[in-house]
Order: structure tokens, then sequence, then C-alpha cells
């Protein structure tokens, strides 16, 4: 039985808009107008429990909407959401208890004390006994390698330090369900690799359900083999992360290495030119004529290396964005 | 019920350690609420050349009951309730299981536990400044009344005051689900609370059609009700009590069907 379910869910916004200029200024204070922004349309999945889904889009696609919708912080505008049995928007105790919402840098710890502090928090809201709180806290601070910065000020912390702590204070409650917006957002590359570690560690031993949104593709590649592709509010892919390439990209990347140089031109006829950098050329070339395109470089080039690759995976869903996204 | 006290020592423990991050500011803040001592320079004055219903020592302490009072009432909640909803920080806290406005009580009673040394100090000084307070100067028996029981109704009362004043205010800035920006609305409230809560003018110096009429409004237990209390002053007490605790009542009601409502409209902006 899946662990989260929605089903049709829709989200429209209504919000003012307000033009430069002194005359727009005195409209606008005079009489407001407003425009509905469809933020989510009909958007439907299920996850079943201790999957870890990739919620992936472009900027202003409806991911955190969504998010928000089924972690029960907005009501939907329609739609029906189920987690963990419970209605989110009822926001009840025992299904508050189930789940986490991390909100990349949205803070939930008290600025000017220490994370500690904060901790305590969450352990007497959630009823966590000393004991566990205690074993839970230095275990996640052993994987995290925080315990140095207990006593200090979050304030005094640094971007990567705060997420850690943000982290820990999100799962001190063991929760079943992780809705994570932007994890890794600002970290610098070993802090997003140890929190992708722990991400991977504490769903192994706990079981969770993941939803993860990132701009990070490396944080999707190596956390998550389901993906969800949301653009312009609307679902356009639900499926394995590996199949993305078969789907969306009917092409390979051709890089080669030649010995002498050749202008761009040259190389048009031979299939989509990604990029000429001296001696180096990539190119784009469709699946069906791999073949004999290659065949046909090495007659009519000198070519010392040539090595053929599936297209990064940030590229194909990228030009999946922007294709989409042209008129 | 253990886990509710445990939930209630943490509350106060960590935001009293918030509170006592800035050391100076809660001596400032205690400082700045002095209205009432300034006040009560300006009735004793006023007194010495008019017909008063209260006598220099009764309104020295009116008005040093008014600053105690005063010190354990102030509510801020608004302006934290604003910045929360505008910035989306009222996020994490509904996704908690407990009622958020338990993270908007604590700093205030915490705050309360902070200036409670320097409330002490001032109001000694306050008493050494103005030793008619404690007994009249002019030779008569008049002594100021501190009996015990008088002093518990008096706290019981400060803390209904508290109380009102931050349902009062908690109402109001559940607005800001539907206006984002609503300090001004406490502004409008100033006014009323300025004349009518005995924070300028003890009741008691008003004509009597409108301190009657006052003494229905939620206004004056905010502050001349339980400063009379303490100041020892010759006061009903039933009706105050079943005002106060029909203001409480109504208030409650109003704040959550507002946060009900307002749940609706929450957009979790900023997050």
């Amino acid at each position: 039985m899946s662990i989260i379910q929605a089903e049709q869910l829709t989200k429209h916004y209504r919000v003012s808009i307000k033009r430069p200029g002194l005359m727009n200024t005195w409209r606008h204070f005079v009489r407001r107008n407003h425009r509905t922004v469809k933020a989510v349309s009909s958007v439907s999945f299920s996850i079943e429990p201790g999957e870890i889904v990739g919620f992936l889009g472009p900027n202003g696609a409806g991911k955190t909407t969504v998010l928000k919708m089924i972690s029960g912080l907005i009501y939907p505008t329609s739609g029906h959401v189920e987690v963990a049995g419970h209605t989110p928007f009822d926001r009840r105790p025992e299904f508050l208890r189930q789940i986490t919402l991390v909100m990349g840098q949205k803070q939930q710890l008290i600025w000017d004390l220490p994370a500690l502090d904060s901790f305590r928090i969450n352990a007497a809201i959630y009823g966590i006994p000393s004991s566990v709180f205690h074993d839970r806290l230095i275990k996640l601070c052993d994987i995290l390698q925080m315990s140095d910065n207990l006593t200090t000020p979050v304030r005094k912390l640094s971007l990567g330090e705060r997420m850690k702590a943000e982290l820990i204070a999100a799962l001190l409650h063991s929760p079943r369900v992780l809705f994570l917006d932007e994890p890794t957002l600002g970290l610098d590359v070993n802090a997003q690799a140890a929190v992708r570690r722990f991400l991977r560690n504490y769903c192994q031993e706990t079981g969770a359900t993941v939803l993860l949104t990132s701009h990070y593709m490396a944080d999707i590649t190596s956390l998550c083999e389901r993906v969800i592709l949301i653009h312009e509010g609307s679902l356009i892919y639900d499926g394995l992360l590996s199949n993305i390439v078969d789907q969306f990209a009917p092409y390979r990347e051709v890089k080669i290495e030649l010995g002498q140089e050749h202008p761009y031109s040259t190389f048009l006829p031979y299939g989509s030119v990604e990029a000429v950098d001296g001696h180096v050329v990539r190119l784009l070339i469709s699946r069906d004529d791999l073949t004999e395109t290659i065949s046909k470089l090495l007659a009519d080039f000198e070519i010392i290396d040539l090595t053929v690759q599936d297209p990064p995976i940030e590229d194909i869903i990228g030009r999946l964005f922007v294709k989409r996204s042209a008129p | 019920m253990n886990s509710f006290l445990r939930k209630i020592r943490t509350f106060l423990s960590v935001y009293y350690s918030l509170m006592t991050t800035y050391r100076a500011e809660i001596f400032l803040w205690a400082i700045a609420t002095s209205l009432p001592l300034i006040m009560m320079g300006v009735w004793i004055e006023a007194g010495a050349s008019g017909r008063f219903p209260m006598n220099e020592a009764e309104l020295t302490r009116y008005f040093i009951a008014v600053f105690i009072v005063r010190q354990f009432s102030i509510v801020w909640v608004i302006h934290d309730f604003e910045y929360h909803v505008v910035t989306g920080r009222l996020s994490p806290l509904l996704l908690q299981p407990i009622n958020p406005a338990w993270r908007f009580i604590a700093p205030h009673l915490s705050e309360q536990l902070a200036r409670l040394p320097f409330v002490v100090c001032l109001v000694a000084l306050l008493l050494w400044l103005y030793p008619q307070a404690l007994s009249a100067q002019d030779g008569s028996e008049e002594r100021w009344a501190l009996v015990f029981n008088r002093i518990v109704l008096s706290g019981v009362m400060i803390y209904c005051a508290f109380a009102l004043r931050f349902l009062m205010q908690y109402t109001l800035a559940m607005l800001a689900f539907w206006m984002e920006r609503v300090t001004a609305c406490d502004r409008l409230l100033m006014i009323p609370y300025l004349f009518l809560s005995g924070l300028i003018a003890p009741l008691e110096m008003f004509p009597e059609n409108i301190r009657i009429l006052a003494t229905y409004t939620p206004f004056p237990y905010l502050v001349w009700f339980p400063a009379s209390l303490l100041a020892g002053g010759d006061i009903q007490i039933l009706k105050p009590l079943v005002v106060i605790t029909a203001w409480l009542l109504v208030f409650q009601l109003i704040a959550r069907t507002v946060w009900r409502r307002g749940l609706y409209k929450y957009s979790a902006m900023g997050t």
C-alpha cells in the first residue's frame, strides 16, 4: 500500500500585480489588480514505503508547492492527498510525528542559542525520552560530524554546519516520511557528499520514505532510483531515472580528439555540435545513425581518441525543460 | 502530565536562556516601560493643586503598582507572529505536534522571569524615592496594605491581564494570514488601551458614566484592575472577575475561529 498518494493535486494562487512607476504605484494603492497563478495542475503520483524519489523541475515548476501540500502546510485548491493514512492538512499530531520537512535554509533552529537547545525543545515536543534523545543525538552527530558544534550559537555556525543541525533537528523524532526541499543548497562539495551519505544510511537503517527536491543532480543520482519531473505545474515524467536516458535522449555523446584543429562548421554534417575546444570536439549523434556516423568520422579525420557515452543526465533533463518551455 | 510538564520546563528554560543572551536589552526594556512613573509625577503635581478622588499616597501606590503590572503584561506577539508569517518561519512550527502559540507564549513568560531581578531593584528604588507609598507622610496611619491574600490575588489578576492582552494581540496578529502587515492594527487598539486601561490615569479620575462604560470593555482589566488590587484600593472583585473571564472566553473563541480560517489562507511564502 502506498505511503504517499496524491491524486489530481491542484493549487492556484491569487497574487497582486504592481507595475513600476509613480502612476502605477497610485493605481496600485487605490485598486489592486490580481492574477491567478496556476502553481500546480492535476498532479498525481504515489510512493511506496521505503522509496527515495527525486522531485525535479526548473525554478517555479511547482515542486515546493507540491511538497507544501503533501506535508500539510497548505491546502490544495482541489485534489486529494493522503500520507501515512492521514490527510496532511488536518495536521493531526499522530501524522506530524511521522513526517518531517526540511526546507533548504529555512531554519527551525533558534538563531541566538546553541543548536542543542533547539534539539531539546524538539525532544520535548515529540515526547522523546531523555535516554533515547541522547542516544539518537550522539548517533546523528557522529555521522554528520557535528559533536563539536552543539554548544555554539546557531548564528555562529557555517552554512554547512547549520544545514547539518537542521537535519538533526528534523530527524530526532525518527520520522517515517521525509520531505526534503533542497537539503544541500549552498553547501560545499564535501558537505553535500556528507549529507548524501547520511541520508542514504538513514533510509537504509530506518526504511524511511523520502521525497527529495534538489537542483544538484548529484543528490538525485546518488540517492534516487525513481524521479518525478514537473514542469509549469504539470507532471511530465514519473519513472526510473535510468529510463529517462532512453525516453528523452535518443542520442549519444561522441567525444573525439583530433590530430589537428578544424573549424566548427566542419562538424555540422555529422550531428549536433556541442563544443569544439581545440583538438577536442563533442558531438550529439542520433542512436540510429551512430555506427554510420562514427565510420564516417574515422574515415574523414585523423582521430587520436574517440569515446561514446550517454549524455549527462542533467543535460538531458535540462534540454527537456527547455524544449517544454519553447513556444 | 509528565510530558506536559517537561514541555513547559524545557520551553521556559530554553527561552529563558534566549532572553538572557542580551543582558542590557532586558534592563533597557524594563526602563522603557516607565510611562506610569512619568504619569505618577504628573498626577501628584496636579493633585496638589486640585480636588481628586485619590490622595498623593494612593496615587503613588497606584502608579508603582501599574509599573509592576506592566512589567508582567508586556506583549509583543503581533510583531513576532507577523514576522513568522511573512518570512515563512511559521511553516516548521506548523509541522510540529504542538500548537505554535506555545512558541510565542514561552518567550513572553521567560522574558518576565529574566526581567524579575531588574523589576525588584527598580521597585525598591521607587519605594526609596517615594516613601509616601509605604506609609503616608502626613502623620496619618495610612499604609500600603500588602497582605498575603491580596498579593496572591493581584498576581493571579496580573496573569489574567497578560493572558487577555496576549489573546487580544494574538487574534489581531492572525490577520497576517490575510493582510501580511498587521502591526498597524494593534496601533488602533493603542488609543483605547492608553486611556481606558488606567495606564495614563486611574479610572477613578474619569466621569462616572465613562468609568461604568469602560468596566464592560476589556481594557481596564489589562492594567487598572490588577494595579488597583495591588495598590490596596477598595474595589469590587466579583464583577471584574466575571467580565475578564467573559472577555477571555470571547477572545479565545475568536482566536480559534480566525486561526482555523487563517490556515486556509496561509501560503507558506518565503519557503
